[in-house]
């Protein structure tokens, strides 16, 4: 963990964490792109609390794991990547139509979709 | 120029997905997912994915961004999030994720470098509909069944929840925006 913290390893934009990289785009700027997209999504699902939003933020997660599968699949040459893309598109549409109907049948009974009010297990 | 256009959408698509998570109105936040998704296609054109990237638009941006702002019309929910003070265990794993997250963006620039091919002398995955109908039917067949079976019980299971939901809220003649 030492060398993250030398100084001559510091950099301004170190937080992008774009420093380190060649100027040219390749796979790794991909990668980064992909974990920043999935960073973002998951502090949304921790720091949101409308359910809605929170849903879209696992959305935005997919998504990110979506650009990193074809990324690999690129930089590899081969189709493998796309064919499992392919499949997450097809799971997260019937994923996203179960949740939102799950969603509307919570709000007609419990009338919120605010997570700190539907503590009925936690009490 | 390739180089530029990655800049240039990555940037926009991680200022669209910000969006989604600083909004407090949940309207602004599904316009801002829909541009995320957006972005993400324009991406994956950039690594020469065409059908992925329609398929990207059609089912996210066409199908799942509409059918949560279907649903956030439905509700009328004013003002997106309540304003109460966020609870201390929530602040504390957002503080040790964001520490965590850090640490391995920050390694993963330095130390985590993996080969990365220069693009144009990869060659190019062929990524058009007849293989994707190629591989779906010979390498992949039995997982086109199973995401088959599964869609048909999405489906149901969509159904059966919109019908339940209509009729302990006692009004049946509504249905919720369920897709199949």
């Amino acid at each position: 963990m030492n060398h993250l913290l030398t100084p001559d390893s510091f950099h301004p934009v170190g937080l992008l964490a774009l420093g380190g990289l060649p100027a040219e785009v390749g796979l790794n700027h991909y990668l980064l792109l992909s974990a920043l997209l999935f960073a973002i999504g998951f502090f949304g699902v921790l720091l949101r609390r409308n359910t809605l939003v929170v849903y879209m933020c696992l959305e935005l997660m997919l998504s990110a794991s979506i650009l990193a599968a074809v990324a690999f699949s690129r930089f590899n040459g081969t189709m493998d990547g796309n064919i499992l893309v392919f499949f997450i598109i097809t799971v997260a549409a019937a994923e996203v139509a179960v949740g939102l109907a799950i969603i509307v049948a919570l709000f007609r009974l419990r009338h919120t979709v605010q997570l700190e009010e539907l503590n009925a297990l936690k009490d | 120029m390739a180089d530029f256009f990655f800049y240039l959408f990555a940037f926009l698509t991680v200022l669209a997905a910000a969006g989604v998570v600083v909004n407090r109105n949940a309207v602004n936040a599904g316009i801002c997912l829909l541009l995320s998704f957006l972005g993400v296609a324009v991406l994956l054109v950039l690594l020469d994915a065409y059908f992925l990237a329609a398929l990207q638009i059609l089912v996210y941006a066409g199908a799942v961004a509409v059918l949560f702002l279907f649903v956030i019309m439905l509700f009328d929910v004013k003002g997106g999030d309540s304003r109460k003070p966020y609870r201390k265990i929530a602040a504390v794993s957002g503080i040790l994720a964001l520490a965590l997250l850090t640490t391995g963006l920050l390694s993963f620039s330095r130390h985590g470098r993996l080969p990365s091919p220069d693009l144009a002398r990869v060659a190019a995955p062929d990524a058009n509909l007849k293989d994707f109908g190629y591989q779906l039917f010979t390498t992949y067949l039995l997982p086109v069944e199973v995401t088959g079976f599964l869609l048909l019980i999405a489906m149901l299971g969509v159904t059966l929840l919109s019908k339940k939901a209509a009729e302990e809220a006692g009004d049946p003649g509504q249905e919720p925006g369920g897709k199949g």
